[in-house]
């Protein structure tokens, strides 16, 4: 039989790839344990700030929502973005690239495994952090919810999939990025306050993360005092969640492609250590 | 997109160059040129196994990553299964695969099947082809046992297994070797040369391009070696060929007590073409190629001067490593040293 090739090669791709990331996680028991549970004592911790404070009971369902978001985040920076320098240095790179295959597919491969593993994490958060604290959800448009989280997960697996391609073109500084990204994103996105107290000017610049806007969104349409403490209107975070998943997934296939070019014409990128 | 060249060679370089520009320090705005390829020409026929011979550094794996579509040339240009690596890489990669010595590709959470089957599939092999070529490749490499392993779990040898079969899964119409053996110990490389003998032999369509600086290795694989030195092909025939160009010549082992100047004022007798001196612990040993057996009686008295003791003396037959010597001046393992 003919080996497959356009969009079912495209296909096959995206499975193949996803596939380590999908059963590589469920492999080793004890990492499952560190992934899910151990992430729940930071949520935890913020409860507990909130709970002294005597904060409306809505505000620990923000950090519940969080909590469990975070696992994405991570997945973005460590698993996503610093992937392809990874793949580099294990001589994985140079198998993709001459296999005839998409590196998008690739990619899309890594980017649909990894949000099937970080589910596994923030489900694991959201279930067991509503159970304990007894969060308050009260949401107002199931559609609207699930349309927010797609949105959501489009534009930040596809920003994990224009950093893959840079971090790779900056070499051993990828690490430091992710490094760097990680702290200041939890805190810029709002992840465990309401990212209006950041005053209009400061909460517009950082609702380029699409991470803020996500949360934004999400905490307005699943508490009831949600729609109070939004930045901006569901409908509006929808539209540019839309526009920022078209532009981060573009964005992605752009710097691979000069990825790419920049592979053959300089030899360099698929280099690795022997 | 150009049409595919009419030529039906596996492989064919027509002054094929690469210059790879490194800057030389971090606060160096110049740029360095560090030749790696020059004016290699090459043809390899359909069905030939052929070898590429040369030290670390001689430009053996960029000759490869060029034909491979990793690497852009220079100058000059080349063709695989009668396609432009360059203007047509879409068309090369479908038929073609690769495995690299020391290669740790895959993933070690995955078992040595998923491993294989992820890489069929990003070659659109389906499932049922898929399966049936990782069971019979294992079986014939002797991995069968170890399918449902963690790759994390193999050892070096049997990881290298895992990866001939993988570049051997996709039934590539040219396969590239570079340095399949590498680290491996004498009985996997002898499993894995067995194994890439069968599978040749059941295929005789099918090339295989590989490099190496086993010298036996080359000799004992390839139809065809071209041996290469500082990115340049310095010669290209069989094994059986190349040899045979030192038929007339005489070559000399020698085994003496420990040399010092002797070994130079060798070097400037009459008739002696090429030396190549090891100093062992104990003592030296001499690989001499000389123009006849004639200029041996020098050798010797020169030896004998120095109060040199000859322990063994031994003519022999030309190898594939005096070839080298013969055409560079110095062995394969003087001219990693010299390139390091």
């Amino acid at each position: 039989m003919k080996p497959d090739t356009g969009w079912r090669l495209f296909l096959r791709t995206i499975v193949a790839r996803a596939y380590p990331r999908v059963i590589g996680q469920q492999r080793v028991k004890k990492w499952v344990f560190f992934e899910t549970v151990l992430p729940l004592i930071g949520t935890i911790a913020y409860v507990y700030v909130y709970k002294a404070i005597s904060a409306p009971q809505d505000y620990i369902g923000f950090v519940v929502i969080s909590g469990a978001m975070t696992a994405f985040w991570i997945n973005i920076m460590w698993a996503m973005a610093a992937q392809l320098y990874w793949e580099k240095d294990s001589g994985n790179l140079a198998l993709y690239i001459i296999a005839p295959n998409s590196m998008m597919a690739i990619l899309l491969g890594m980017a649909m495994g990894g949000m099937v593993a970080a589910s596994l994490r923030a489900a694991t958060v959201l279930i067991l952090g509503t159970w304990m604290f007894h969060v308050p959800f009260a949401v107002t448009s199931v559609a609207e919810l699930f349309g927010v989280f797609m949105l959501s997960m489009v534009a930040l697996y596809g920003l994990g999939m224009m950093f893959a391609s840079l971090f790779l073109l900056w070499g051993r500084n990828a690490f430091q990025m992710s490094a760097v990204l990680q702290e200041p994103v939890y805190f810029l996105s709002g992840f465990y306050f309401p990212v209006k107290n950041f005053g209009v000017a400061v909460a517009t610049v950082v609702s380029v993360i699409p991470l803020t806007l996500g949360l934004d969104a999400i905490r307005q349409l699943v508490f009831a005092t949600g729609s109070s403490i939004g930045f901006l209107s569901v409908r509006l975070e929808i539209e540019l969640l839309a526009v920022m998943a078209v532009a981060f997934v573009a964005g992605a296939k752009y710097w691979l492609d000069r990825m790419e070019k920049l592979a053959v014409r300089e030899g360099a990128l698929t280099d690795r250590r022997r | 997109m150009s049409p595919a060249m009419p030529d039906q060679s596996a492989i064919k370089t027509e002054n094929l160059g690469r210059v790879y520009k490194t800057r030389g320090g971090r606060r160096r705005k110049s740029l360095e040129e560090r030749v790696a390829l020059q004016d290699v020409n090459l043809e390899v026929p359909r069905g030939e196994f052929f070898g590429l011979l040369g030290p670390n550094g001689a430009g053996k794996t960029t000759l490869i990553k060029i034909l491979v579509t990793l690497l852009a040339p220079s100058t000059g240009r080349a063709s695989v299964a009668g396609h432009d690596v360059a203007t047509q890489p879409q068309q090369v990669r479908p038929l073609i695969n690769m495995v690299s010595g020391g290669e740790s590709s895959g993933y070690g959470l995955l078992t040595v099947r998923e491993n294989l089957w992820m890489f069929g599939q990003f070659y659109g092999i389906d499932n049922k082809t898929t399966h049936k070529r990782i069971d019979e490749l294992l079986e014939v490499v002797g991995l069968s046992d170890r399918a449902n392993t963690k790759v994390s779990d193999l050892s070096t040898g049997l990881r290298q297994k895992m990866n001939i079969v993988r570049g051997f899964l996709t039934d590539p119409e040219v396969i590239f070797l570079d340095e399949p053996t590498l680290g491996l110990d004498v009985g996997a490389s002898r499993d894995v040369h067995r194994f890439i003998r069968d599978w040749a032999a059941v295929r005789p369509t099918r090339t295989m391009l590989l490099t190496t600086h086993y010298m036996a290795e080359a000799d004992e694989l390839c139809d065809r070696v071209a041996i290469i030195n500082h990115g340049k092909l310095l010669a290209c025939d069989s094994p059986a060929n190349l040899k045979r160009r030192l038929r007339r010549e005489a070559i000399f082992h020698l085994d003496v007590s420990p040399l010092d100047g002797a070994v130079v004022d060798c070097y400037k007798l009459p008739g002696v073409r090429n030396l190549v001196h090891t100093a062992r612990e104990d003592k030296s040993e001499l690989e001499l190629i000389l123009d006849s057996d004639n200029a041996i009686s020098g050798i010797i008295n020169m030896l004998t001067e120095h109060r040199a003791r000859i322990n063994n003396l031994q003519k022999r037959e030309p190898t594939l490593e005096d070839v080298f010597v013969d055409l560079v001046g110095m062995s394969l393992a003087e001219a990693e040293k010299h390139e390091t």
